[in-house]
């Protein structure tokens, strides 16, 4: 890159106008409120690179927001699939743009409604999903070609990409036009989420699978989604949120290339998936960082030469730990920051926390109002209007490389470590997290960074939302019906097949859309797979 | 009636839910404050919780939930130690307790139900003085 004419100038004839060439921006020209013209970038060094620009520290493309909004994601579920396709069809009417389903807890383990483990947790932080039927009713009248899906699922993720393949099958849609992201992160359940269900080698083979056989058969999906963002509400610091999180997504590239996948091709659909808490420039700074050291690991590490497969692409969703009980309405204004901060930050998508969610799930007006913030954001702030815009700030780029120092520090201990798998399995993630989490609570205890509108004596308010707890009776009586219409025969021979398929090396998908179809549901396939991998058993 | 020595607790989370932030930081400042503590780990039963409690010999079972299964997990790990005519160990949760379930827990035998956020020092202080009250007041002497 020369220094001799600097950007915006040399940057909007090399990249910037090429690109919006093929992908015209939102608006001609883009205005202050007091008609200003507002530049796509702003740069104060000559050298530095631009948006669109590896390492793309900037921003992943050159007219980011000009060209289009993030996808305003609301991640919802809960009671039933009836309930929540209600819900669904609700935010998609208020504008949302893309879906993000919440499991309940036994669909993620994988147990059925039905299963003395599942007693008490029948659709209560999310929706319980056992068989195709179970999936059509979540998805009813919800064009599945179009609408791209996102499904936070992890243990059973192989089981959800089967459910919704055979689900096309049914409504005559070609697999190839699905379009979402599957979470199919187990690295992070072991290290701070906690739905594991299978030892760590078993369910690193089920996360290839997915992400095979979606590339073959799948290829719009997201087949894993790297996420940080539980990493940071188990209490790590910003630091360590990237670099645990990029340290796993260096672990499933090699799982792919061991198994022989196309590594361009695997770049190509990675995506990820970040908190955003309330130090507005240490966030913004921290995506930043983010971006352009997963740029270089693609590059060093993978030898990848493919702008798309080295870009960071993520989600982001505001942090669910500083919202606060007390004085509930306060969150707001929290959430407001940590969405402008993902915004700031350079985001693709975005969920904004309910501001009662620290006394149960939001009820609809308050899924509502977090909505509402991501279009005020859009369409009232102007921060849409210019890529980057903190980027220059000695502030923000100075912070922007004391974060990657940091994390870059903590990848290199993990490297001498072994790598993420030993890292985990010698306790070394789970302590990092958990001495970074009591400091900050001490820190909190001690009066240091009590959270404004906290006392020690203040008054919680009622929870504004409940599951209705009869809903695992109903969920019950509907299993055992499904149970006994189907081929009893043909389900032991399906479940045979899967558990042939599990002691051999072979992608699991076909057999578990063939079973699920068959009518085998989520639960009987998990007992299935556990006979062979074994289960996860957690010591304390 | 009250013993002396370390006070001993069992810590454990019931049902599927897998956060346990919460209640690794309380196992924590219990064993910077001289406690012994038992934590049972992720996805224990009722029974499971209260067979290691009498087997541990403890003075208090601590449970956390974030999933909104309390209801039906706390009010187990209550019934079975009535079953096991073991209600002299005192029970305490925490986690996200919608306030309108709070009266139902303590009539069930909760002594206290700690919300996100509660400073530490106030979960020691109060096995503290229900557990070792003399040496409380030493203490404070």
């Amino acid at each position: 890159m020369s220094a001799e004419s600097p950007p915006p100038a040399e940057w909007k004839d090399r990249t910037w106008r090429p690109f919006v060439e093929g992908h015209p921006e939102r608006a001609q020209e883009f205005l202050t409120s007091g008609g200003i013209p507002v530049e796509p970038m702003y740069s104060t060094d000559p050298a530095s690179e631009g948006a669109g620009e590896y390492p793309f520290t900037r921003g992943i493309h050159p007219s980011m927001y000009r060209g289009r909004l993030w996808t305003m994601r609301q991640y919802a579920g809960y009671s039933s699939p009836a309930e929540t396709n209600a819900r669904f069809r609700y935010l998609l009417e208020k504008g949302q743009t893309g879906l993000s389903v919440a499991f309940d807890l036994p669909t993620q383990i994988g147990y059925d409604s039905d299963a003395p483990e599942a007693m008490g947790e029948v659709g209560r932080v999310g929706v319980p999903i056992n068989t195709v039927d179970d999936l059509d009713a979540l998805l009813a009248e919800i064009p599945i070609d179009s609408v791209s899906i996102s499904m936070t699922i992890n243990s059973t993720a192989s089981i959800l990409l089967s459910l919704l393949v055979a689900l096309a099958r049914r409504r005559g849609v070609p697999a190839s036009k699905l379009r979402g992201t599957f979470q199919n992160d187990i690295l992070k359940e072991f290290i701070a989420r906690g739905t594991q269900r299978f030892p760590v080698e078993p369910s690193m083979r089920l996360v290839v699978d997915v992400i095979e056989y979606c590339q073959k058969e799948v290829p719009a999906f997201y087949p894993i989604s790297i996420s940080g963002y539980h990493i940071r509400e188990a209490g790590s610091t910003a630091a360590q949120e990237i670099a645990f999180t990029l340290a796993d997504g260096i672990a499933y590239m090699e799982a792919c290339r061991d198994r022989g996948l196309d590594l361009v091709s695997v770049g190509r659909r990675l995506s990820f998936f970040f908190n955003s808490h309330n130090q507005l420039f240490e966030e913004v700074s921290k995506f930043r960082a983010a971006r352009r050291m997963w740029a270089r690991i693609c590059r060093d590490r993978f030898g990848l030469d493919d702008d798309r497969a080295c870009q960071l692409r993520f989600h982001s969703q505001t942090g669910g730990s500083t919202l606060q009980a007390m004085e509930p309405s306060n969150n707001v204004v929290r959430v407001t920051i940590q969405a402008l901060a993902a915004v700031l930050g350079g985001t693709q998508s975005l969920h904004t926390n309910g501001w009662d969610e620290a006394l149960s799930l939001p009820s609809e007006e308050a899924a509502r109002l977090a909505l509402r913030t991501q279009q005020i954001i859009a369409s009232e702030s102007g921060v849409a209007d210019c890529v980057d815009p903190l980027g220059g700030a000695p502030f923000i780029e100075n912070m922007t490389d004391a974060i990657e120092q940091e994390a870059l520090s903590l990848i290199h201990e993990i490297d001498e470590r072994g790598g993420m798998l030993k890292a985990i399995r010698d306790g070394y993630v789970r302590r990092a997290i958990e001495d970074s989490a009591y400091k900050s609570q001490l820190d909190q205890d001690s009066g240091k960074t009590t959270p404004i509108g906290v006392t020690r004596d203040g008054e919680i308010p009622e929870a504004p939302f409940s599951v209705d707890p009869a809903v695992e009776t109903q969920r019950k009586e509907a299993l055992s019906t499904h149970r006994a219409k189907r081929d009893q025969a043909e389900v032991e021979s399906h479940l045979n097949h899967i558990e042939a398929a599990a002691s051999g090396d072979s992608n699991m998908i076909p057999v578990m859309v063939d079973a699920l179809e068959a009518g085998c549901t989520l639960g009987e396939i998990c007992t299935t797979l556990s006979r062979v991998f074994g289960e996860f058993q957690d010591h304390g | 009636m009250a013993r002396s020595g370390p006070i001993r607790i069992l810590l454990a989370k019931p049902g599927l839910d897998g956060h346990d932030r919460g209640i690794r930081l309380v196992l924590r400042a219990l064993r910077d404050a001289g406690m012994e503590v038992i934590y049972t780990g992720l996805r224990t039963t009722a029974e499971q919780i209260v067979k290691a409690a009498i087997e541990e010999d403890v003075e208090a079972i601590g449970l956390s939930s974030l999933s909104g299964a309390h209801e039906t997990h706390f009010v187990e790990v209550s019934r079975f130690l009535k079953e096991e005519n073991a209600e002299d160990i005192l029970l305490f949760g925490g986690g996200i307790i919608p306030q309108q379930d709070i009266d139902s827990l303590k009539k069930a035998g909760f002594d206290h139900l700690y919300p996100p956020g509660t400073p530490l020092e106030q979960i020691v202080a109060d096995l503290h003085h229900q557990l070792r009250p003399g040496e409380m007041e030493n203490d404070n002497a």
